[in-house]
């Protein structure tokens, strides 16, 4: 991400040190990646960015607002405000292909449908991929897993245990 | 929040608290359990649990603040209250004494704590609808789960079936107060800040019936229901819970770390 050379537009160059902030526990992700920057209002005197948190008990929330204000403040110069944005709430739907394909590349399977899918909160025929083998023949060994947004799964045919990024 | 004027301001915080106060309190029962969980599976679930309540507790608290007007944050009200100014019923406040009545005291409240929270979606208070819209898919969660444990642990051996059963006869008197009204309930749902609690009681109702049937568990016959929790009269327990949750801020008064 270092080697993108800034552009001048403070509005564009916000949007670019934000595809450089990492989610703390999934570092591969950036917070733009992850779909939690709902919008940035970068002026000649100060910006402005409105973060969504994820869950609501999630300790990381603290942790990305430092980070994003220290982020810009750093590279843009100026005072950062950061807005708390509950509404619209954010689900998984909200990571972006990129965000997906990363985290697959990371072997973390991404959520297998839409957030708001029934099927998936009983759990019925979510056909979660394997992120090393691809199979769809996987198992979930818990509804709760390393961190509040994963479960843990197996893979039946590479045998692999792997982190699921729940659907909620 | 224009609408929120139409509630009184001390009804609406003390509203807001009863909310806050059952998401902080199961939260810190919940969280006094890690490494005490029956397996390492249920070890993380609690634990998530526990963090899905205290966030929602963070961000109801601090709105019952702002609204308060006084200057408290939501560290001031979680910490350095007393018991009879806590707004939580006392199904949530009830001892875990073994992973049945954890189970059990978890399926009663989520599967009130659900409806409330899906009715609280459409609020006349705006923030409260916003923290309600992502709170009902955490809670969401938890019940599907509390769900299968109960099922699991009610159609389970003859000794999980007849302790999950004492847990639900002992617990039972405590939900008449989710759905009882007083001059609070009242005043929310005429100001459309939140619903008449009695409208909740038939899906609460479906849900805990179709649960039971499954788990082989018998519903226990309507009876005399204890209350007051709301109103800031609540059993022996939230003291102790309290003493606690509260020991840092209360010996060392203003420490941060």
């Amino acid at each position: 991400m270092v080697s993108i050379s800034p552009v001048a537009d403070p509005q564009a160059r916000a949007w670019q040190v934000l595809e450089t902030v990492p989610d703390p526990e999934i570092p591969v992700l950036s917070v733009v990646d992850l779909g939690i920057v709902r919008y940035v209002h970068a002026r000649a005197a100060d910006t402005t960015v409105g973060l969504a948190p994820t869950y609501t008990g999630c300790p990381a929330v603290e942790v990305i607002e430092a980070t994003v204000r220290e982020a810009l403040q750093r590279e843009l110069g100026k005072p950062v405000t950061i807005d708390r944005v509950l509404s619209p709430p954010w689900t998984t739907d909200w990571i972006t292909d990129a965000g997906r394909r990363k985290l697959t590349d990371y072997g973390i399977a991404p959520p297998a449908e839409a957030a708001t899918s029934v099927r998936q909160l009983f759990d019925k025929g979510l056909g979660v991929a394997c992120p090393r083998c691809n199979s769809t023949s996987t198992t979930r060994v818990s509804e709760f897993g390393s961190t509040p947004c994963k479960a843990a799964y197996k893979c039946d045919d590479c045998l692999e245990p792997f982190d699921y990024f729940k659907c909620i | 929040m224009s609408a929120v004027a139409a509630m009184p301001r001390e009804a609406h915080v003390e509203y807001l608290l009863r909310l806050a106060d059952n998401a902080l309190v199961l939260g810190q029962q919940l969280g006094a359990l890690v490494t005490r969980g029956p397996e390492l599976e249920e070890e993380m679930a609690t634990a998530n649990f526990a963090l899905d309540y205290i966030g929602q507790a963070r961000f109801l608290l601090s709105h019952a603040a702002e609204l308060q007007g006084e200057g408290r944050s939501e560290d001031d009200l979680a910490f350095l209250r007393d018991g009879f100014d806590f707004h939580n019923v006392l199904l949530v406040e009830q001892p875990s004494a073994h992973f049945g009545d954890v189970i059990v005291r978890q399926f009663l409240f989520d599967s009130f704590y659900c409806e409330q929270l899906r009715a609280l979606t459409q609020s006349s208070d705006t923030r409260l609808a916003e923290i309600a819209a992502r709170g009902v898919k955490e809670v969401g969660y938890h019940l599907h789960h509390t769900q299968a444990w109960v099922i699991r642990l009610g159609d389970g051996t003859d000794f999980s079936h007849k302790r999950v059963q004492e847990s639900l006869d002992r617990l039972w008197r405590y939900t008449g107060e989710l759905f009882d009204a007083d001059a609070t309930d009242r005043a929310a749902s005429e100001a459309g800040v939140g619903p008449d609690p009695a409208s909740l009681k038939p899906a609460w109702d479906a849900v805990i019936n179709a649960t039971l049937e499954e788990a082989t568990l018998v519903r226990p016959a309507e009876q005399w229901m204890d209350g007051g929790g709301k109103q800031g009269r609540h059993s022996e327990h939230l003291g102790h819970l309290l003493t606690d949750m509260q020991f840092l801020q209360r010996a060392y008064p203003g420490a941060q770390w």
